[in-house]
């Protein structure tokens, strides 16, 4: 079978974000990106089921700038076989990115779509429950766990409550959690390797998808800072305060 | 969020805009590369220090290795971390692609081994000495040596280690007294006392491999008559696996006060007539063996210096902006708020002597790395030839001078820390007691100090120098009419010129004075020489950040080149006036050190 993973190029987990000073979004320019780390558990999962034979192709996907390819060649470097590069600067929302997934799909025929369950700049969570609608596939959110049965995955997710085993048909679509695996690091040899595998380039266009964004953002500030604290001298003080200054009793 | 290993835009700036480091992928060896291959290996060195070097440091020194029935034991962290060094592929990265490497260039490999040392110095020693190890084998060894010997290596089965200094001789390598007598083919019988061999002795993997100097029966005294030898702690079997004892034995560990990770050993050769060496190339070529490898390796320590005054200068820069403590001087309301200790005009002095050493010397690292890529592989001979004249005049220099300032630089860090410094709760007294080592191994700082004034200032009549002088006089040239950087090429130029006016005068009056005469200053020297290079780096560094100054966005691109643009008039105003003193003192061959006697002590 064959395993397709969307990747995502985000601000590094390591970097400090800022908002830019127009308020139109926060600072991209000169700020270290990396693959959103959702996604390198996803790739991980997918080269470790193609490892114990239970697939035969990985296909890295990124839908985004020029150097989106950095990111889909990092998956490259970890063990994914080819990629696929949807050309597209500016905003793109997870309902766009999840049409172009479905395209992409059609034409490739994965058996398996395994997605981060959200990525770190956004936290949207929505890619992958909507390719799941899109596609009318059977989908798996959260992913601790997942064997791969005979026409079927047997997952188990992280819930409210615990953990909660399902078995879903294929084709599906399975989001990682965070304690699926620990990815790996792209060897050396692997980082040689990498810059001879295929990487396929198209357009939003190509897949007969309009990117334009559905939402507008109007603006975008930085959480208030929090006050500084201030000691009181007894109980009634602090009651008297919690009444009359914070008016919450 | 822990501080970075290194600074990345730091790193950005130096690799690629000062040093274009990039233009490595034009030497047929490394056409497979480009940018991306570089910056991909050097995340993963990042990631792996990060993940699996760094957060035992602290576990691996209050834990130091110990025997337990007569076994060498050190934390688990510290073979994982190794195993997954190896298996990322770093033993072998610089080596041909048949040895499972990928023809990275050394400056490549340099950056990403800082990381490690940033990380963890003394868990990075066990790879790093068994790379070396091969390196020794991949130059000078047989080629059914390298068949049996380098693949377990590259592959982290084997380990490596020196085995030069002996109870009796440490610097002074002419008094090794270890012996082999022959018995056939390449084979020796082993006998002798081997002192301060790190990882001598552990089960990290299969084998250790120890590169040893010892003298052939009847081989003259002296350096001249010290052959190199494989000496395996088991013999191979006839499947190149381990085998029997080879009567290596441990007779001690040595408890030191840092770099604790890294297992010391006192070591015993052939006891029982029991241990056999195998001679690695022609008999009483030893030390000049080890010399080929001795420029990567004192690089090597230097950078491991530098680094550990990268970690020291972030660590109390990240304590120094977030710990409130006093006031400005004249302000002595109680009732205000307490300043951040940046704030104070001398924390920031200490703060800019360590960055000033931390980024000058990593700059200076990855310069002689790519030096040491040019002239391995360029193709121009005369550009190849004079690589190599800069890299014997800068080697003593970065290790000496650099393991001298890295330490005073660590010393600045526990001060900002004031007494939670001088605890175990914070890094910084770790990275003090790792770093006293380094003045000390590959070299004392005091013989670096005589052979650059004694053997590199005037060898090939004075070529290294002069070569030297000109990469300097190349640099103060570009920085004519760029108003940001008159300061420092001003006082670049005056500790150029009175290196130089010092070096002539004291070439043309060596021949009368005698060579203990001449290098008893030595000392004074090596500063003399080492601020010159240090004003060099920091001018090209200037350079750069002057003209990017104009296009640098607001925010960090700009803050990095103005913090450049600032250091190095720090550099110029605090640290290169020295010159003048050493010059005074050099010239007028001051003997107030060489006539001091023992009884007047």
């Amino acid at each position: 079978m064959k395993v397709l993973v969307p990747v995502k190029r985000v601000i590094d987990y390591n970097v400090k974000v800022r908002v830019k000073a127009d308020q139109t979004g926060v600072e991209l320019a000169n700020v270290k990106m990396s693959m959103n780390p959702f996604d390198e558990i996803a790739i991980e999962e997918a080269i470790r089921m193609k490892e114990a034979g239970k697939a035969e192709e990985v296909i890295a996907v990124s839908i985004g700038p020029q150097q989106a390819q950095e990111t889909i060649r990092t998956a490259l470097a970890m063990g994914a076989d080819r990629g696929v590069h949807v050309l597209h600067d500016g905003v793109v929302e997870p309902l766009a990115v999840a049409k172009m997934l479905k395209a992409i799909v059609e034409k490739e025929g994965p058996t398996v779509v395994i997605l981060g369950k959200q990525a770190i700049d956004d936290d949207c969570n929505q890619t992958g429950q909507m390719l799941s609608a899109l596609l009318g596939w059977s989908q798996a959110t959260f992913a601790s766990k997942i064997e791969v049965g005979d026409g079927e995955l047997t997952v188990t997710r992280e819930v409210d409550a615990g953990l909660e085993t399902i078995k879903v048909k294929t084709p599906a679509i399975v989001t990682t959690d965070l304690r699926l695996n620990e990815p790996r690091y792209a060897s050396l040899p692997n980082i040689m390797k990498a810059k001879k595998k295929p990487i396929e380039a198209m357009s939003p266009a190509d897949l007969g998808v309009d990117p334009t964004p559905r939402l507008a953002t109007l603006k975008v500030v930085e959480p208030a800072k929090r006050a500084g604290g201030v000691k009181v001298a007894d109980v009634a003080e602090l009651v008297s305060k919690l009444k009359n200054e914070a008016k919450v009793i | 969020m822990a501080i970075p290993l290194i600074d990345p835009d730091d790193l950005a700036f130096t690799l690629w805009r000062v040093l274009g480091a990039e233009a490595l992928t034009h030497y047929p060896r490394f056409a497979e590369h480009d940018r991306g291959t570089f910056e991909a290996v050097i995340e993963t060195a990042r990631r792996l220090a990060e993940e699996k070097f760094r957060p035992h440091a602290a576990k691996s020194d209050a834990n130091e290795p110990r025997l337990e029935n007569g076994k060498v034991v050190l934390i688990p962290e510290i073979a994982e971390a190794v195993a997954a060094f190896a298996e990322a592929g770093f033993l072998a990265a610089h080596h041909d692609a048949e040895l499972g490497g990928m023809q990275l260039p050394w400056t490549i490999q340099q950056t990403a081994f800082a990381h490690f040392k940033a990380a963890n110095v003394p868990t990075a020693a066990y790879p790093f000495l068994t790379i070396a190890a091969a390196n020794l084998i991949h130059a000078h060894g047989s080629e059914e040596q390298k068949r049996r010997w380098m693949p377990p290596m590259l592959g982290g089965r084997f380990f490596g280690t020196m085995a030069l200094s002996e109870p009796h001789a440490g610097s002074s390598l002419s008094d090794v007294r270890t012996a082999a007598r022959h018995l056939d083919d390449d084979r020796y019988a082993i006998k002798g006392a081997k002192m301060w061999t790190s990882g001598g002795e552990h089960e990290l993997g299969q084998n250790i491999v120890h590169m040893t100097l010892a003298r052939i029966v009847g081989a003259p005294a002296g350096v001249k008559g010290l052959s190199l030898f494989i000496v395996p702690r088991y013999r191979l079997g006839a499947d190149g696996a381990p085998a029997e004892p080879n009567g290596v034995r441990l007779v001690g560990l040595n408890h030191k006060m840092g770099y604790r990770g890294t297992v010391n050993t006192a070591l015993s050769l052939g006891d029982d007539d029991d241990c056999i060496g195998w001679l690695v190339g022609e008999p009483n070529q030893g030390l000049r063996q080890m010399f080929h490898m001795m420029n990567e390796t004192r690089v090597g320590v230097a950078l491991g210096a530098i680094m550990l005054a990268y970690q020291g200068y972030l660590e109390s820069l990240d304590y120094a902006r977030n710990r409130p403590q006093g006031r400005h001087p004249g302000d002595k309301d109680p009732t205000t708020p307490q300043l951040p200790l940046i704030e104070h005009a001398d924390v920031r002095r200490m703060l800019l002597q360590q960055k000033a050493v931390a980024e000058g010397g990593l700059m200076l690292a990855l310069d002689l790395a790519l030096r040491i890529d040019r002239g391995n592989h360029d193709p121009d001979d005369t550009v190849r030839a004079r690589e190599a004249l800069l890299l014997d005049f800068l080697t003593p220099i970065i290790k000496a001078w650099y393991s001298d300032r890295a330490l005073e630089a660590n010393s600045n860090a526990i001060q900002i820390f004031g007494g939670y410094g001088y605890t175990r709760d914070y890094p910084v007294e770790r990275l003090y007691r790792d770093n006293r080592l380094n003045p000390i191994h590959e070299g004392a700082n005091a013989i670096q100090a005589i052979d650059l004034l004694g053997r590199k200032a005037s060898m090939r009549d004075g070529a290294a120098f002069t070569a030297f002088l000109d990469e300097v006089d190349t640099a103060l040239a570009e920085a004519e009419g760029i108003a940001e950087v008159d300061a420092i090429r001003a006082a670049t130029q005056t500790a150029r010129d009175d290196l130089a006016k010092t070096t002539v005068a004291l070439l043309a009056k060596a021949p009368d004075i005698g060579p203990i005469k001449l290098l008893a200053n030595a000392h004074a020297y090596m500063d003399l020489a080492g601020l010159v290079a240090f004003g060099w780096v920091w001018l090209r560094q200037a350079i750069v950040a002057a003209r990017d100054l104009d296009n640098a966005p607001r925010g960090r691109p700009r803050d990095l080149l103005q913090g450049k643009l600032h250091t190095a008039r720090y550099v110029a105003a605090w640290e290169l006036p020295r010159t003048a003193q050493h010059a005074a003192l050099l010239m007028a061959l001051d003997d107030s050190v060489l006539s001091m006697r023992d009884g007047w002590f």
